[in-house]
């Protein structure tokens, strides 16, 4: 999934370093902030200072062991916890290396007069100049001028993009370098709160708060450490009554096994490889709350073009009417064209070359080229003092008034309908008042987007289409993309009441947006991702930022989310099923001096008391770096339908859980008799 | 273990799920507040209780007025029982003339009989006159009955209700259930006992002259009454001190059989009930195959170990199952049916004496109790209690389809998870709390009749029972003194609202929530899947937690059987 190449959990310069962190984790404020390993450190504690005053009937070395692997299984968690936050760390020095070496050329009133200053004293509405080859200093929004950047930095992408003032593509990102043209840039945030520093809070774990599924889980965690505190301190009682006692190394030992320590020692582990795997695919999720959000996505509301079409509509066929005839059309088309430069202009010049043999490469010096704009919604040329338009089939119409009634205008309506319910988008051509006909322009499909909204399907999420398209086309292009439902014409408005309305049923929304008029959508929305390439006002709306600007990933997003929870519940079911196994191995081992006939229970036919305890706590410990390959990796998500995808996860956590530690703790037992441990 | 054997208990299990539907329909009816037939008639009644005591019933309640008003509601009727107990000796109604009863038995009794759990610490027959029984007991089967239905309401409500704030009127719940369910059942329930031979009068006492011509006093009264609320809500509390074992309680094999049915009817009923006011009556099914499973896995091992019978016995030439404090007339399949179905309904009304069970076979008992009695469980209760787990159940693996935990359209978030945890938590820590204390303290040691581990089972049960409500004994322990009065006294209060409490709580967190939409992303809730989980966590928390102390009482307890020693 990841564009990066996956590196390896377990490399030299990520072990090393994450050993020292492990002790330092150690420190019991830092602790205590997981509980369950917090009791383990406590209960190794207790035992540590008993093994040196030495009261009870067991041997030293044992108790010595069992103190060691008691710490081993404290050190295994915080272990997996540095070696998790390791991955970012290099990316953070990187970061803070392009942040320490930035230089503002802060301006002076107006004019271009500047003074050279520190980028950290920058403060919002501050306004700077960045000239070719300088690093731009802090976010902001540019208020002048055109450049070409390069934000390989913070994208990884080396290909220069263009920022310039007004529309939406106005917004600039500190520590990405100007590479031809200079610009004015007013400062949107202050020192601190930039996208680079949130970026090296976010890669680094540094800022991590618990997300609330993960405040539930240790909730849960905790409540069955108590529960299992209380079956075990009330042993003492038990066995006094049978007449004998249990030292309290022993209990210990089954205190530890039975609290879920694996998914404890792995839980925030999962939380950042889940961060980690977002930002690796480029993605930057301001809060954990928004990647599990993404998992619980119901709705997926996706832009047509970009996401469900390539971007660019292409001419596929000229439709002339009421006698006009195709060549006609092709030229009067074509030269209404020459002078757009958009895609769509550009298609429908090689359309009428290819198919009509059409040379005309440019236009007469003396032609008049009437521009497009949003209000006329028509653009076209006049050439000796004839005036060619082309545009929406509506607009020429009323740009022609006269031609309203005629059985031309009724053709027209005709033939652009069927263009607009085959899935195109039909463009009007008249020259003179006269219509001529209609350019059929084809909205194309993305390749294998089909089988995307089928796997969305079979999550369970629903996609609608957004669309400035009129209805037909949309439903056109809906029923070919296989999406569940489409939005046509929509206005920004008109998107947000579609996500108020699917949220007041209760179903998460998740969307992609760019422009200033979308950020009231993205901050409805429960997933908004933002394009980097997005204005200022979009990037702060969204609760993700998608330094790609691919609108496709929102998919991938969901996975990733969903991909965390799975992880969560699968260890958690793992860690309790594990005790079932566990318990065949001590309490035989605990009672058998009490009443011998207990020895049935011994199952795993395990060689000693003292080495079924011992394989017990020791399996309860490896089981933890055993684990973090996969809770840094995450559990493969499926698209194949909750059911299924529950069977499975259930018979490899919970069914495995149970079975696994049998083995396990049996093949340990045989070590540990072999090697005399015991 | 006979065909015969076997066909009572598939028969049994077969005409309670044909019951299930058509209780659940008039349950659900009752949960709308919807009219049904008894209306004509008894309507007016309804009407007049609300116009008599000042009750709006449609006013909703939030989850802390309806806690506060249940809890004031048991508080009362609390003190109105004991009250009454330590009275008795002045108070009409007495034909036998027995006196007060001392403070401890009144504190017990009293909260035994509120909580729905009717631990019998006295002899029925030799302590109670006919007014302690009629108004300071039977009172309270039928309205501890009532609560736990209502209460079980208020948590539908919870899951059914869309960002609401309240979750129904407790004053309303109670008055409908006892009046269109309980009582109307009871009235012909009874009229059958009555005619099978329960004795029904206020007479004390008949003088009859034995076949051997010995003169006999026979203890009778207002039984038959009695009885069918203590059935019908699993109540347990027997008029009687050899409770259903009598064979003015229970004098035919069809009073047993229709005793068993009416243990269960009500907790079989409300699963359907569940589902439907959820929306989709197969969320009730499925939690109802689950207890069914747990049930006849229950019932399977008792039946065997019953008819397998002791080794040692065996030995002395004494061949054939375990009849030891069995009834001839039941005889073992209906005894061990008996014995699992009031133990996993937490009615504790006894046929046959679970002491004397084999180890493993009473050992069933024990953890259908210690597993929270959730199958089937107490009316109202029950439901509850496994929705708890379900939760759980819920939240653990649901995680595992990728998505935050969803039950019934309604999010699991931490607030549910911390309420149901603490609710869970509240059974060990009593259960094995006071066992501990009761297994090392001198007042505690006097107790059980027997030593070694049986002895060990005896107390570890005693306060199992009262926790989980039920009532049962294990018998063998003599626990009618101050400590064990007091301790189980406590418990039972803990057990029983140490749980509402927070369920109300969970109630009114998920009523204000959202519904989430079902989608093919969400955690199935209603398949075999789904079904098989719920058993696996049920028996998985409760397993783990309580494996130790039935390691040392009943496990060894077998162990040493087998081994040729008896305790």
């Amino acid at each position: 999934m990841a564009r990066s190449a996956q590196k390896s959990v377990f490399t030299a310069d990520l072990i090393v370093p994450a050993i020292g962190d492990a002790f330092r984790k150690l420190n019991p404020v830092e602790l205590i902030r997981n509980p369950v390993m917090f009791t383990t450190a406590v209960v190794a504690t207790l035992l540590t200072v008993l093994l040196a005053i030495g009261t009870d009937t067991l041997g030293f070395a044992f108790k010595l062991q069992l103190v060691v692997w008691l710490w081993l299984t404290v050190l295994f968690g915080t272990f997996a916890e540095a070696l998790a936050e390791g991955r970012g760390k290099a990316q953070a020095a990187s970061l803070r290396a392009t942040k320490a070496e930035l230089v503002a050329k802060k301006l002076k009133g107006k004019g271009d007069n500047y003074e050279n200053v520190a980028a950290s004293t920058l403060r919002i509405g501050d306004v700077v100049l960045v000239e070719t080859g300088d690093l731009i200093p802090s976010d902001g929004e540019v208020i002048e001028g055109v450049a070409s950047v390069n934000e390989a930095a913070i994208t990884g992408e080396s290909a220069p993009v263009i920022r310039e003032a007004g529309g939406d593509r106005s917004a600039v990102t500190a520590g990405t370098r100007v590479l031809s043209d200079q610009i004015k840039v007013r400062v949107t945030v202050d020192p601190g709160q930039g996208f680079l520093d949130r970026m090296i809070a976010l890669v680094e774990g540094a800022e991590r708060q618990k997300t609330p599924n993960e405040i539930a889980l240790t909730i849960l965690l905790v409540g069955l450490t108590i529960i299992f505190l209380i079956a075990v301190g009330t042993i003492p009682s038990f066995a006094h009554y049978a007449g004998g006692d249990v030292p309290v190394a022993i209990l210990a030992a089954l205190l530890i096994t039975l609290i879920p320590t694996t998914i404890a020692a792995l839980l925030s582990a999962i939380g950042i490889a889940g961060m980690d795997r977002l930002v690796r695919f480029n993605v930057l999720a301001k809060s954990g709350r928004a990647v599990e959000a993404a998992g619980d996505i119901d709705t997926l509301l996706l832009d047509k073009t970009g996401t469900i079409t390539i971007g660019d509509r292409q001419a596929s066929e000229f439709k002339p009417v009421h006698g006009t005839t195709p060549a006609e059309l092709a030229m009067a088309a074509l030269l209404a064209s020459l002078a757009d430069e958009t895609p769509e202009g550009r298609s429908i010049v090689q359309l009428a070359r290819e198919k009509f043999g059409v040379t005309q490469s440019s236009l007469p010096h003396d032609a008049e080229v009437i521009p497009f704009t949003a209000q006329t919604r028509i653009s076209g040329v006049r050439i000796n003092g004839s005036l060619i338009q082309k545009g929406a089939v509506d607009s020429v119409l009323r740009a022609n008034p006269g031609s309203g009634e005629t059985p031309a205008a009724a053709e027209l309506r005709r033939v652009t309908d069927e263009i607009a319910r085959s899935g195109g988008t039909p463009l009007a051509v008249a020259q003179d008042g006269r219509l001529l006909g209609a350019i059929f322009l084809k909205d194309v499909v993305k390749a294998g987007i089909r089988e995307r909204f089928g796997e969305l399907r079979r999550m369970g999420i629903r996609t609608v289409m957004i669309t400035g398209d009129n209805p037909l086309t949309a439903a056109a292009i809906a029923a070919e993309a296989g999406v569940d439902d489409f939005l046509a014409q929509a206005t920004p408005e008109d998107k947000l009441d579609l996500i108020r309305k699917e949220q007041q049923g209760g179903r998460l929304v998740a969307m992609c947006g760019d422009g200033t008029n979308d950020a009231p959508a993205l901050a409805q929305a429960d997933v908004g991702v933002a394009m980097n390439t997005g204005t200022q006002a979009a990037r702060e709306a969204g609760n993700m930022v998608d330094l790609d600007s691919d609108p496709t990933k929102l998919i991938e997003v969901v996975g990733l989310g969903k991909q965390l929870l799975m992880t969560r519940g699968a260890l958690t079911t793992f860690s309790v099923a594990n005790d079932v196994a566990k318990y065949f191995a001590i309490i035989p081992a605990m009672f058998i001096a009490l009443y011998p006939g207990l020895t049935v229970l011994n199952v795993m036919g395990l060689g000693t008391p003292q080495s079924a305890i011992l394989s017990a706590i020791i399996f309860n410990a490896l089981i933890i770096p055993l684990l973090v390959p996969l809770a840094l990796r995450g559990v493969t998500y499926r698209p194949i339908g909750a059911g299924p995808l529950l069977a499975r996860n259930l018979a490899i956590y919970g069914l495995g859980g149970i079975i696994a530690p049998f083995v396990g703790i049996k093949l340990i037992d045989v070590a540990v008799n072999g090697l005399g441990l015991a | 273990m006979t065909v015969q054997g076997w066909m009572l208990i598939l028969a049994f299990v077969g005409i309670l799920l044909a019951l299930t539907k058509p209780l659940g329909l008039w349950l659900h009816a009752l949960y709308e507040g919807r009219s049904t037939p008894l209306h004509a008639i008894l309507g007016p009644i309804e009407a007049g209780f609300y116009r008599l005591s000042g009750i709006d019933p449609t006013a909703e309640q939030s989850w802390r007025r309806y806690a506060v008003h249940m809890l004031i509601f048991n508080a009362v009727l609390l003190f109105f029982t004991y009250a009454i107990l330590r009275l008795q000796g002045m108070l009409p109604l007495n034909p036998l003339h027995y006196g007060a009863l001392p403070e401890h038995l009144s504190f017990n009794t009293a909260v035994s009989f509120t909580t729905n759990t009717n631990w019998q610490s006295y002899g029925g027959e030799s302590t109670m006159s006919n007014l302690s029984q009629m108004l300071g007991l039977t009172i309270h089967n039928f309205l501890s009955a009532a609560t736990g239905i209502a209460l079980a309401f208020a948590f539908f409500r919870g899951f059914a209700r869309r960002s609401a704030s309240t979750i129904g009127n407790f004053w309303a719940d109670c008055t409908r259930i006892t009046l269109y369910l309980l009582l109307p059942l009871c009235i012909v329930y009874a009229l059958f006992l009555i005619a099978s031979g329960v004795p029904q009068t206020l007479a004390g006492s008949v003088d009859v002259t034995t076949l051997e011509g010995a003169k006999q006093t026979l203890t009778l009264g207002p039984v038959a009454s009695q009885e069918a609320i203590k059935m019908l809500g699993t109540n347990g509390g027997g008029f009687f001190n050899a409770n259903s074992a009598h064979p003015f309680e229970n004098p035919t094999a069809l009073t047993d059989f229709v005793q068993m049915l009416s243990i269960f009817a009500i907790g079989f009923g409300l699963t359907w009930t569940f589902g439907k006011a959820v929306g989709n009556p197969r969320q009730g099914w499925a939690i109802l195959a689950a207890m069914v499973t747990i049930f006849l896995i229950g019932v399977t091992i008792t039946y065997w170990q019953e008819a397998a019978g002791n080794p040692v016995l065996h030995q002395l030439g004494v061949p054939g199952g375990n009849m030891e404090g069995k009834e001839v007339r039941f005889g073992i399949a209906a005894s061990s049916l008996f014995s699992v179905v009031t133990t996993a309904a937490s009615c504790g009304a006894v046929n046959a004496m679970h002491d004397s069970f084999t180890a493993l076979g009473g050992m069933i008992p024990l953890f259908n109790i210690q597993l929270g009695e959730v199958v089937v469980g107490g009316v109202g209760a029950g439901i509850y209690g496994f929705l708890l787990f379900a939760i759980l159940a819920v939240f653990v693996a649901g995680l595992m389809v990728g998505r935050t935990p969803e039950y019934v359209g309604k999010k699991i978030e931490g607030r549910e998870v911390k309420l149901a945890v603490l609710a869970i938590a509240v059974l060990p820590l009593v259960i094995l709390g006071f066992t501990a204390i009761a297994s090392v303290t001198q007042a505690g040691l006097v107790g059980p009749l027997n030593k070694g581990p049986h002895g060990f089972s005896e107390i570890l049960y005693a306060f199992t029972s009262a926790v989980g409500n039920n009532g049962s004994a294990f018998a063998g322990l003599t626990a009618n003194t101050p400590f064990y009065d007091g301790l189980l006294g406590v418990a039972m209060w803990i057990g029983r609202f140490f749980i509402i409490v927070p369920m109300l709580a969970i109630a009114g967190s998920l009523a204000a929530k959202k519904y989430t939409p079902e989608s093919a992303g969400s955690f199935p809730t209603t398949g075999p899947l789904w079904t098989s989980l719920l058993i696996g966590i049920v028996l998985i928390v409760g397993g783990l937690t309580f494996l130790p102390s039935l390691a040392l009482g009943p496990i060894a307890d077998h162990l040493a059987m087998i081994g040729g020693h008896l305790f």
